[in-house]
C-alpha cells in the first residue's frame, strides 16, 4: 500500500475580513402596507423592523456577493488571487446549476479556487464559516471567502400579513484565513428534519410541470411555533456554544443572533441572561430578515458604527428553515 | 403536589405581569389574553413556556391557539400536570 503525504493546514482559523452589501432601495413599512391589511405600529411590535432593502434587477444574487466580498478581501488585507475557496450560502438564487459561487469566483479575479454553493436557511453563514474553517486548518485552502447572500423578496408573499415585511435583500462576506490561535470556536450544529414544515417554501419549483401554478412560490411560516424553537431551543444551542468554547457569557463582548425578528432577539437575550456590557446586534430594524446574508451584514455594520471592534469575542448563531442551526464563538476581524 | 386552580391563577398572572407588563388582578378567569390583556401570539407564546416550567406541564404549540381565555389556560393546566 502506497503511503499517503498528510495535508499541511494551519494551526487555526480566523476570521480576516468582513464586508456587505445593501440594495440602494429602502423600503418603509408604508409600502409594505399597500398590499397588506396592517398598520406600521402592529409591524415594528410584531417584528421591530422599520425599513428593509429590496434588490432592483440589477441587484443581482451575484452582483450583491461581488460586492460585498470585494469589501471582505481588502479588510482582510489580501488580493483576490490568494483565496482557494469560495463558498456561498443562498436559497434565493433562481438558476440551480451551476452554483453561482464559480460567477462569483472568476468575477472577483480569484482564479480557480474550490466554489460552491450551500442550502441552510438561515444557518447558512455559521455552516459556511465551518467548512471554511475545516479547509484553513485541514489544508486544501489557505482563505476561504464565506458569502450569505439573498433575495428574499422574490420569495415573499406581499399578501401574506404574517410574513410580508419580514423578508430583505442583501449580501455579507468573510474572509477566512490562517491564523496561530484559535479565534473561531468548536460550532454546535444540526438539524431537527422532522420540523421541517415549520419554515418552508410554499410549493416545489417541479409544481410548475404539472400545470399552472396559482401563486409564485414564497416563504411560509408558523409563527409561534417558529418563535418558541427559536427562542427556547437557540437559547440552549448558544449557551452550548459558550461551554463548548471554554468561556462564559461574562467573556463576552458581542452577540450577534441571526436577525429574524427583534422579539426573537430580545426574548433570547432574556433567557440566555446576557451580562449588560454585551452589545447586541440589531440590525434587523434597517435591513429585515436576509437569511444567510444576516450575520455577516450585521457583523459589518457593528464594526463599521464602533459598537463593536476588532477583537471582540462575538457568540454568532443562525437557525431557521431545516430547521437548521450553527452556533459559534469567534474573533471579531 | 398538583396546584389548584387558584394557585394556577395566580401564577399565570405573574408571569403575564412579568411577559406583559399587566396588573396581576386584572389577569382573570374570563379575560382573553390577546383581546382583554393584550398579550399577542408571541408574548403568548413565552407566557406558556413560563407556565410550562412553573406548573410541570407540556403545551405542545396545537394546543396553544386553543387557550383563548385565562379560564381556557387554568383548565388546560390543572387537567394535565403532573
Amino acid at each position: 500500500m502506497a503511503k499517503i503525504r498528510p495535508s499541511q493546514g494551519a494551526p487555526y482559523a480566523r476570521i480576516m475580513g468582513v464586508g456587505g452589501y445593501r440594495p440602494t432601495r429602502v423600503v418603509p413599512n408604508e409600502v409594505i402596507l399597500e398590499t397588506i391589511d396592517s398598520s406600521d405600529e402592529w409591524i415594528r411590535s410584531r417584528s421591530g423592523i422599520a425599513t428593509r432593502h429590496w434588490a432592483s434587477d440589477e441587484e443581482t444574487v451575484a452582483m450583491m456577493s461581488i460586492e460585498a466580498s470585494g469589501k471582505a478581501i481588502a479588510d482582510a488585507g489580501i488580493t483576490p488571487e490568494q483565496i482557494g475557496g469560495v463558498i456561498v450560502s443562498t436559497v434565493s438564487h433562481f438558476k440551480q446549476t451551476p452554483a453561482v459561487a464559480t460567477e462569483i469566483a472568476d468575477r472577483i479575479g480569484a482564479g480557480k479556487p474550490a466554489a460552491f454553493d450551500i442550502s441552510a436557511g438561515c444557518a447558512g453563514f455559521g455552516y459556511g464559516l465551518t467548512l471554511a474553517k475545516g479547509m484553513v486548518v485541514e489544508g486544501s485552502a489557505e482563505y476561504v471567502l464565506v458569502i450569505g447572500v439573498e433575495r428574499l423578496s422574490d420569495l415573499t408573499d406581499l399578501e401574506d400579513r404574517a410574513t410580508a415585511f419580514l423578508f430583505g435583500d442583501g449580501a455579507g462576506a468573510v474572509v477566512v484565513g490562517p491564523s496561530q490561535d484559535p479565534q473561531i470556536g468548536p460550532t454546535v450544529w444540526g438539524s431537527e428534519g422532522d420540523k421541517s414544515n415549520t419554515i418552508t417554501q410554499t410549493v416545489p419549483w417541479d409544481d410548475y410541470r404539472k400545470g399552472p401554478v396559482e401563486r409564485f412560490p414564497a416563504l411560509t411560516q408558523e409563527g409561534q411555533a417558529v418563535f418558541r424553537w427559536a427562542v427556547f431551543e437557540m437559547a440552549k444551542i448558544a449557551q452550548q456554544a459558550l461551554d463548548a468554547a471554554g468561556i462564559t457569557s461574562a467573556d463576552l463582548d458581542v452577540f450577534i443572533p441571526h436577525q429574524a425578528n427583534m422579539r426573537i432577539i430580545d426574548s433570547m437575550v432574556k433567557t440566555l441572561k446576557l451580562p449588560e456590557h454585551v452589545t447586541v446586534a440589531r440590525d434587523v430594524e434597517t435591513t429585515g430578515n436576509t437569511s444567510a446574508a444576516s450575520i455577516p451584514l450585521a457583523m459589518e455594520r457593528l464594526l463599521a458604527t464602533g459598537q463593536a471592534k476588532s477583537g471582540d469575542t462575538a457568540l454568532v448563531i443562525g437557525f431557521g428553515a431545516g430547521l437548521v442551526y450553527a452556533a459559534t464563538v469567534v474573533t471579531l476581524p | 403536589m398538583a396546584a389548584t386552580q387558584e394557585e394556577i391563577v395566580n401564577g399565570l398572572a405573574e408571569i403575564v405581569n412579568e411577559i406583559a407588563g399587566i396588573p396581576v388582578e386584572d389577569v382573570q378567569l374570563d379575560k382573553s389574553f390577546t383581546d382583554d390583556l393584550d398579550v399577542d401570539s408571541l408574548s403568548m407564546v413565552e407566557v406558556v413556556v413560563a407556565a410550562e416550567e412553573r406548573f410541570d406541564v407540556k403545551i405542545p404549540d396545537d394546543d396553544v391557539k386553543n387557550l383563548k381565555t385565562v379560564g381556557d389556560a387554568a383548565d388546560y393546566i390543572a387537567k394535565h400536570q403532573v
